[in-house]
């Protein structure tokens, strides 16, 4: 797929969208004004985004309880989206998911999931939708470097592998399973050499580089398409904020962090690189920032003018055939 | 026209229809092929499940739509939500419900909960057809009757008919209906014969059926447990005490107002289960009879049910672990 103008200055606004979008709920947070579990996904913009520039809505993305980014890259709104978050009525999932389930199938958004590695198999069977329907659709299931110890994750590429299905597993290794690193609990330096035991391909991206990141998961997508099966695609990143917003952090450095923020950020290596290529102005890309920050702030206005679900809402939907009394 | 079928031919008669009537449907499982299609040997079709409920189904549907899967139940079962999620119709086989200890994230956490996190904005039309219950000599892990477990959890669905009509009339129920549903095949009667309906029906799920009018106690059965209750009453009547027989069928959604309405003629019920006594559909049932049936009560509600401890492989306790006939007269005899 070619990158052009339109395509680049979109991949752009959507990785600012997530950044901003997370930033805001961070302040929101330390100043009271949103509660529950969040999980962050700033810092990991270019692996969402990189996957997502190539696909549409037949496509399906499952992802995991850093799943903001996810649903931003898969074009989820983000009116609906900070709605859920406040749990009002208007959210995406009218206020009962929260941060951990938002999903938006008309967006082939499967959802955010609380359980670590329960995305996988999810994301394997609407690749098998796919496959017997014949809807040319491919499947992404994200999760991360400590979901890949589980056995949802073992099962499911085993199944994904041996049907052939139109299927890629994305991990975005960021080093930290909660508090605990990576090394600790995970014998394997990379773990794309896991994809060995499936028999299917095992691809390394620079998770902090859209570039990269877009090209390895396009050969992995185009392959997913032509019958050929599914791909493991390691992406190295790093999360910004801690496991949850209100972490101490006392599990890493300071200068740790520094360093991936200074060095390696995805939206600035975006901006270098379409700069020195000559392919976007610098300016185009600040028009870009306003038009995202005003539209987060926005979101918080929409959001917190939303009224509450009805307690009639409380026993809605656990079925689809009868209403719980 | 009806005519006698084997329980398990009922069930693999509901999968026929229901395959042949909606493309969507698709049927997952260990050993569902069992092995067929393998022409390099000349083998067409081969086990069709462990049980047989599947046989055929491979050669009249083929295997884009009829797969084996890997040894890796929570994989399949996770998949299986996941093509429900987006538009399939799959029927899962568990091939014993003792099973979903290694398979639960994906009904507990996924199928159950997605539509109502979800906002309502999300179905999951997922059949899991599993076998429960004792009388095999399958010992402690392969004869469970965990289904108070799963018809606990809200967004569930779970069912268990005792005889080859309901199995076939709820199987197809349960495959069209747009909500995840636990579909229990009682081992022990798995190959008992009645009679079944041919071509399409359904059986509704959340009614119980009146198996046997009476006006002095009701009996309330599940699965194998409502022939126990059959057979308690047919030796009732020759005492001279006329017992009701309740067979419930679907024990997510309950069928309460059947139930109660049962006690209503009687005044006095024994629930029979073959599962453990705690936290189970008889403990719920006799609750329910507090709650709301407390006014009709003769008599405390008795409840004859397997004891709280795992299933027994030797036969001779095994055969004192399931609730019995002779458990069930006694039960009534001390209600007075």
């Amino acid at each position: 797929m070619e990158l052009t103008r339109e395509r680049l200055l979109d991949a752009y606004r959507r990785m600012r969208r997530i950044r901003a979008f997370e930033e805001k709920l961070a302040e929101l947070v330390t100043a009271g004004r949103l509660a529950g579990f969040l999980h962050l996904y700033a810092g990991e913009e270019a692996v969402a985004v990189g996957v997502a520039a190539h696909l549409g809505d037949r496509d399906h993305f499952a992802s995991t309880h850093r799943g903001h980014g996810h649903c931003i890259a898969k074009g989820v709104e983000v009116r609906g989206m900070m709605a859920e978050l406040f749990g009002r009525s208007t959210g995406t999932c009218k206020g009962k998911g929260g941060s951990m389930h938002i999903a938006d199938l008309s967006k082939g958004m499967l959802g955010a999931n609380g359980i670590v590695g329960a995305g996988i198999p999810l994301a394997v069977g609407a690749a098998l939708t796919a496959k017997v329907k014949r809807t040319g659709g491919v499947s992404v299931a994200f999760f991360g470097d400590g979901a890949s110890n589980q056995g949802q994750f073992h099962e499911g590429l085993n199944l994904a592998a041996v049907w052939k299905l139109p299927a890629l597993f994305v991990v975005e290794n960021n080093g930290y399973g909660e508090a605990t690193p990576t090394e600790f609990v995970t014998p394997v330096r990379d773990i794309a050499a896991r994809a060995g035991s499936y028999g299917i391909p095992g691809v390394i991206a620079d998770g902090m580089d859209f570039f990269d990141v877009f090209e390895k998961a396009g050969e992995a997508i185009a392959r997913a398409r032509a019958g050929d099966g599914p791909t493991l695609l390691e992406c190295k990143t790093y999360r910004y904020f801690g496991h949850y917003v209100g972490d101490n952090l006392a599990y890493r450095s300071k200068e740790e962090a520094e360093r991936w923020r200074q060095q390696r950020d995805a939206l600035e290596g975006f901006e270098r690189r379409t700069a020195g290529e000559g392919w976007l102005e610098s300016g185009a890309l600040r028009a870009v920032d306003a038009e995202v920050a005003s539209e987060i702030e926005d979101a918080v206005r929409f959001a917190e003018a939303s009224p509450f679900p009805e307690p009639a809402a409380l026993l809605q939907d656990v079925y689809v055939s009868y209403e719980e009394t | 026209m009806a005519r006698e079928l084997l329980f398990v031919q009922a069930i693999n008669e509901a999968l026929h229809v229901a395959m042949a009537s909606d493309p969507d449907v698709v049927v997952l499982g260990e050993d569902v092929a069992g092995g067929g299609g393998r022409s390099d040997q000349g083998i067409e079709e081969a086990w069709g499940g462990v049980m047989g409920a599947t046989k055929g189904l491979y050669s009249a549907f083929g295997a884009e739509r009829v797969r084996d899967t890997p040894i890796s139940e929570m994989g399949f079962l996770g998949a299986a939500v996941g093509a429900a999620l987006t538009g399939l119709r799959p029927v899962v086989e568990i091939m014993f419900i003792d099973f979903l200890g290694v398979a639960f994230d994906p009904l507990l956490n996924q199928a159950a909960k997605l539509r109502y996190m979800f906002g309502g904005r999300a179905r999951v039309p997922l059949t899991v057809r599993t076998v429960t219950g004792a009388g095999l000599r399958a010992a402690a892990q392969h004869s469970q009757s965990l289904y108070g477990m799963t018809a606990a959890i809200p967004g569930l669905k779970t069912v268990c008919p005792s005889n080859p009509a309901d199995a076939k009339g709820l199987l197809l129920a349960a495959i069209r209906d747009d909500d995840p549903v636990v579909f229990c095949e009682p081992k022990s009667i798995l190959f008992s014969k009645g009679e079944v309906p041919e071509g399409d029906f359904t059986v509704p799920l959340g009614k119980a059926a009146l198996a046997r009018a009476g006006s002095d106690v009701t009996l309330v059965g599940v699965g194998r447990t409502v022939h126990v209750a059959l057979e308690a009453a047919q030796a009732l009547a020759a005492e001279g005490t006329s017992a009701e027989v309740v067979d419930l069928r679907s024990l997510s959604p309950l069928d309460g107002d059947a139930v109660l309405a049962s006690l209503a003629r009687t005044g006095r019920i024994v629930v029979i289960d073959e599962a453990p006594p705690r936290c189970g559909i008889a403990a719920d049932v006799a609750a329910l009879c507090a709650d709301r049936g407390f006014d009709l009560l003769d008599a405390p509600v008795r409840r004859v049910t397997a004891p709280h401890a795992p299933v027994p492989f030797s036969p001779a306790l095994e055969d004192l672990y399931v609730p019995t006939v002779a458990r069930v007269l006694a039960a009534v005899r001390e209600m007075g």
